[in-house]
Formats: structure tokens, sequence, C-alpha cells
């Protein structure tokens, strides 16, 4: 019998060596403006990105994402044998509508802001199973789409809490094969749903903190290693609050990850730029893990990496059924390798 | 004298909602309607005129006023009607604001596009 | 010791930053008293200009204040004002007008039956029928006391 792949509790080790061939971002005007504006592919001036509305601006970002990452990667829609992606609107729709563009075998998948390593550890194992040879996995948020759905019209006067996030306006894609190149995916780890009680939808760090604290713990306990085997602990977006949080959280469980955590809703914003806690929303672990965490890694200035996005399940109505939020955490380790070219 | 009383009178009444807001930590629509029923509560019990006449504007302004429209009005057709006049009377004196917001509403729809 | 997961919504209080009690309610009393003050001087305008009595001049007002606050929310001003003033711009009627445009505007989208005409009342219509309600309530109370004594 074929060894199981399914390494301890949660975690994937891949057999075949899988790499990211090539990925592609795109973002709106406050991402641009951030530290990080000058590694993003494309930059819209405009949060309506040039188009009539809202959703259909979110969208848009999602095909430039998908369109950049063939053409970085020298590979056109027909070399593709799948399309995973996800966002966080009502059925998927940007993911269903820019599907419907490409026109390709499609697997929608819902996994709030936790959607861009769900999607790639997806990917991977389905090209490891051999499903699959040339995999892209994509996903977006856009503030608006997410205010107008989740809390209020985008208008509207309401006073936001020091702990709320800011959905990221952006949108990333990889795509994902066996051709050798500088980013391995060697493994992954797929989280559990937490829920500790949090109920207030302005303050999601503090709700996720403890899935992301689960799925790293778990991790480590399965692939029997320590902190000390990783350059970076890299949550999607868990924010100023959630950040210490979760730090705490590990410490408790034995395993101090203070000098090596970061969390992408940190990272795509500066302080000055009134995001209250810090960025969220699936976009952002997808732009701040393709455009810059990658062109670490080919530098060589990180070697092994655990992203672990994070995501809130939560929706209004059950928000206002007083209903607590439950939460999710999927992480997935890229290491540097001497391959070959690539993009 | 009026400018200084309508501004501490309105201001305070905004403090109580943004009390109601951090510390309570009440939606704002929680916080409206709430307030709404308590000008009613108070024109109730004849207190809101009382507010009106010393502090003018600070005590028509807020949505309290709202409350206390609805009511009054109900009242002054009570008196003429009985209590099926409650029922005739209630948009009498708020049917300025109400229309007002309906119709600047959708005129600005038609003009604006949302700025995010 | 107790783990944080075992307590954690009290454990993580020390995490979350706490509102400026203090800051906020100053900025929620200049701004609302800011409101009110306009308020008073179009009152007056109305009363000494157009001569209308101090009881007729409310209308007018009231209408005035509600298209600058449409306005302001139409050319994306408002949400500003609203996070600096908080209940300062919720509390007075132009927030009642705020919420009523930006949903209206929002849902634009959707089209004019279906998104803005359906959606207008998305946050107001809290407002009016509790309104109701409690006016139908009190008003009956007052009624009927009226009556038995």
């Amino acid at each position: 019998m074929k060894k199981l792949k399914l390494t301890g509790k949660q975690t994937w080790q891949f057999e075949n060596p899988l790499f990211i061939h090539s990925s592609g971002t795109a973002v709106g005007p406050k991402e641009a403006e951030g530290p990080l504006g000058q590694y993003f592919d494309i930059k819209h001036k405009e949060l309506h990105c040039g188009e009539d509305n809202w959703e259909l601006a979110e969208r848009r970002l999602m095909e430039q994402a998908v369109e950049q990452c063939l053409t970085k990667g020298n590979k056109t829609k027909d070399d593709i044998d799948l399309f995973l992606a996800g966002d966080l609107l009502n059925q998927n729709v940007t993911a269903n509508y820019v599907a419907r563009h490409l026109s390709l075998p499609f697997l929608c998948m819902f996994g709030a802001c936790s959607t861009s390593m769900e999607t790639v550890a997806i990917g991977a194992a389905l090209i490891d199973g051999g499903f699959a040879s040339q995999v892209i996995a994509a996903t977006s948020s856009h503030n608006a789409t997410a205010e107008r759905q989740f809390r209020y019209p985008t208008e509207y006067g309401g006073q936001k809490p020091d702990t709320a996030t800011f959905t990221v306006t952006g949108s990333g894609a990889v795509l994902i094969n066996k051709e050798v190149s500088n980013i391995k995916i060697t493994s992954a780890t797929i989280g559990k749903v937490a829920d500790l009680g949090i109920k207030d939808p302005f303050d999601m760090g503090s709700a996720m903190a403890p899935a992301a604290a689960d799925t790293i713990a778990q991790h480590l306990k399965d692939l029997n290693r320590t902190p000390d085997d990783y350059d970076l602990f890299l949550t999607g977006d868990l924010s100023g609050v959630g950040s210490p949080i979760v730090k705490e959280l590990l410490k408790e469980e034995g395993y101090d990850v203070h000098d090596k955590h970061n969390d992408c809703g940190l990272m795509v914003y500066r302080p000055d730029q009134q995001v209250f806690a810090g960025g969220s929303g699936c976009g952002c672990s997808a732009v701040v893990t393709y455009a810059h965490i990658f062109n670490e890694l080919k530098a060589g200035n990180l070697k092994r990496v655990f992203v672990v996005a994070t995501g809130a399940l939560l929706s209004p109505t059950m928000i206002q059924q007083k209903e607590s939020i439950p939460t999710i955490a999927h992480g997935v380790v890229f290491e540097r390798a001497d391959g070959g070219v690539s993009s | 004298m009026e400018y200084l009383l309508a501004f501490v009178v309105g201001g305070a009444i905004c403090v109580i909602g943004q009390i109601l807001l951090d510390v309570f930590k009440l939606t704002p629509a929680h916080v409206m309607s709430s307030f709404v029923v308590s000008g009613a509560i108070l024109d109730g019990f004849g207190l809101y005129d009382k507010l009106i006449k010393f502090a003018g504007a600070g005590a028509t302004v807020p949505i309290t006023s709202f409350g206390h429209s609805l009511l009054h009005g109900a009242m002054e057709q009570a008196k003429e009607h009985g209590f099926i006049g409650i029922g005739i009377g209630i948009f009498e004196l708020t049917s300025a604001g109400i229309s007002a917001a309906i119709l600047f509403a959708f005129i600005m729809a038609l003009i604006f596009k949302p700025k995010g | 010791m107790v783990k944080m997961k075992e307590d954690y919504k009290n454990k993580i209080r020390d995490y979350q930053p706490k509102p400026p009690y203090f800051m906020n309610c100053f900025k929620a009393f200049l701004i609302g008293g800011l409101i009110c003050l306009c308020g008073q001087g179009i009152q007056n305008f109305y009363m000494n200009v157009f001569h209308f009595s101090e009881k007729d001049a409310g209308n007018p007002t009231v209408a005035t204040l509600i298209l600058i606050s449409a306005l302001l929310t139409g050319f994306g001003v408002y949400d500003k004002i609203g996070q600096f003033a908080g209940a300062g711009s919720a509390v007075p009627v132009t927030g009642f007008a705020n919420s009523m445009t930006s949903a209206a505007i929002e849902h634009r989208s959707e089209g004019l039956v279906l998104g803005v005409a359906t959606n207008m009342f998305k946050l107001a219509g809290s407002v009016i029928v509790f309104g109701v309600v409690a006016a139908y309530i009190v008003g009956m109370i007052r009624y009927f006391y009226g009556l038995a004594f």
C-alpha cells in the first residue's frame, strides 16, 4: 500500500517536487500607496478600477491578476488544467464570473480570508496526486464590496473602532506546477474551525487568532519541528489586535514565535493610512505573499516560510442572530529552492 | 445666548449617544432607535416641549425630536378625533422631514456614485 | 494558571485597544453642538427673512439640514465627518438623512426600483418603525389617562 501523505493529524507532505511557477497581483490605490506598492504588478489609481460598479471592479482585479500570472510565466490559458478560486462575496460571484471569462475547469472555494492558502494547498495536492499538472489558484477582495455586503453602505457615517480592520482591495493569482523554479511548496496544514465565543464583527483579529495558533501548533507537532526550523510565520490578517494574541497563545503551547512572526495585514499598509488595526480580506494574504514574500524567497532572504491565511466564517445574519464568529486558518510551507529560471 | 444653549444641549445629547456607542457597544441603529423612543416618551410627560423652549435647535435637531413630533402630531389629532386620531396624526408633523429625506436621497442616488 | 484559551474573552481584554472615551465624547459634543448651532441659525433665517413663526420654522429647518446632509453624503464627505464625530453626526437628523442617502447611492447599481427604492430604508427603517410604535403606545396611554382623569 502506498504511503499516506497525511502526516500527523492535519498536515499534507507533498511527495513530488511542486513549485510556484509564476504569480500575478493587482491592487487598488491604497495598497499601491502602501509600503509594498512597488512590488505589485498592476496598481489602480482609483477604487472603481475603471469599472461601473464595485463588483465589476473586483472582478477586473482577479482577471488582471490571472493574466499577469500567465504572462509572467510564459503560459497561456490553454496550458492550464484547473482553476481554483474564491472570494468574500455571496455565492463567490467574483470567482464564478472570472471563471466564466477564463473558460477553464473550475472549482470554487470559500474560506473567507483563508482562501489564498486553501486554494494553493488544494491545487498542490491535486497536482501531487496526478489529477492536474498546471493549476492556477486565485483569490480577491475589494474594500467597497466587502463593506457593502458585511457592514454598511460605503458613504455611511458610522464610526469604526480601533479594533476594526480595513479590507484590502486586491487580487493575487499563482501558477503551480512541477517545473523547477526558485519557490517550492513542500507541505500544507489544513485547519479546523475554531470559535472561542467572540461576537464582535469589528474585531476579527481576536476571533481568528485561536485558529491561527491551532494550525501553527498542529503543523509543528505533525512534522515534529520547532519554530527554529522556519524563518517566518506569516499570518494573513490578524493585524494589530490579533498578532500579539496569536504569539501569546502559541507560547502557551510551548512554541515561541515572537521574533519570527509577521502579519500581512500589518505589512500591506502604513500606520498613517487610517486603517485602524490593519488590513484584512482574501486579497491581503494573497498580494503580500505572492508579490513581496515570493520576492524575498527568490532573493534568498527567506528560506522557509509558513504562510497561514486566516478566515472569519461569519455572515451579517449570523451576527444579528447573536451567534459568535467561527474562524479557520490554512497554512502552506514555501521553501527557497535552487531552481531554474522563474519569473 | 440661544446659540450657546443650542450648542450645549445639542452637544450633550450627542455625548449620551457616544457613551451608548462606546461603553454599551450598541450599534448606531440601536442608538438612534432608542433616542426616537425616548423623544416620544419625554413628550408623553410634556417634558420635550419644555426642552425645545429652553434649547431651541439644540432640541429640535437631534433625532429625539422626531419621536417628539410623532407623538405631538398624534395627540393633536386625538384631541379632535378621539383615539383614531392617534393614527391620523402620527406623520402630520414629521411629514416634511421624512418626505425631504426620501426625495433628496433619491435625487442624490441619481446624481452621485459611491466613492468608497 | 488558567490558559488563555480557557478564559479567552476576558484574557484578550488587555490586547484590545479601548476607545478613547473622553476624546470621542468631546468630538461628539463639538460636532453635534455645531450641527445644532447651524440648525438654530437656519431656523432664525427662516423666521427673520421668510417670516415663519417659531413653530412653523421647524419644518423648513429640518428639510434644509437634510438637504445639506444628503449633499455631503453624495460628495463623499459625510463618512469622514462620521468617523471623526461618531454620535455627533449620527444623532442629529443629519445622521438620519445620511443613512438613507448612503444606502440609496450605494444600491444604485441594482437599479432604481429594486436597488435605490428598496434599500433606502435599510438603516433608517428601524428609526421610523420604533418611533411610530412608541408614539402609538405612548399616545394610547396618554389618551386614556386623559379620559380617566
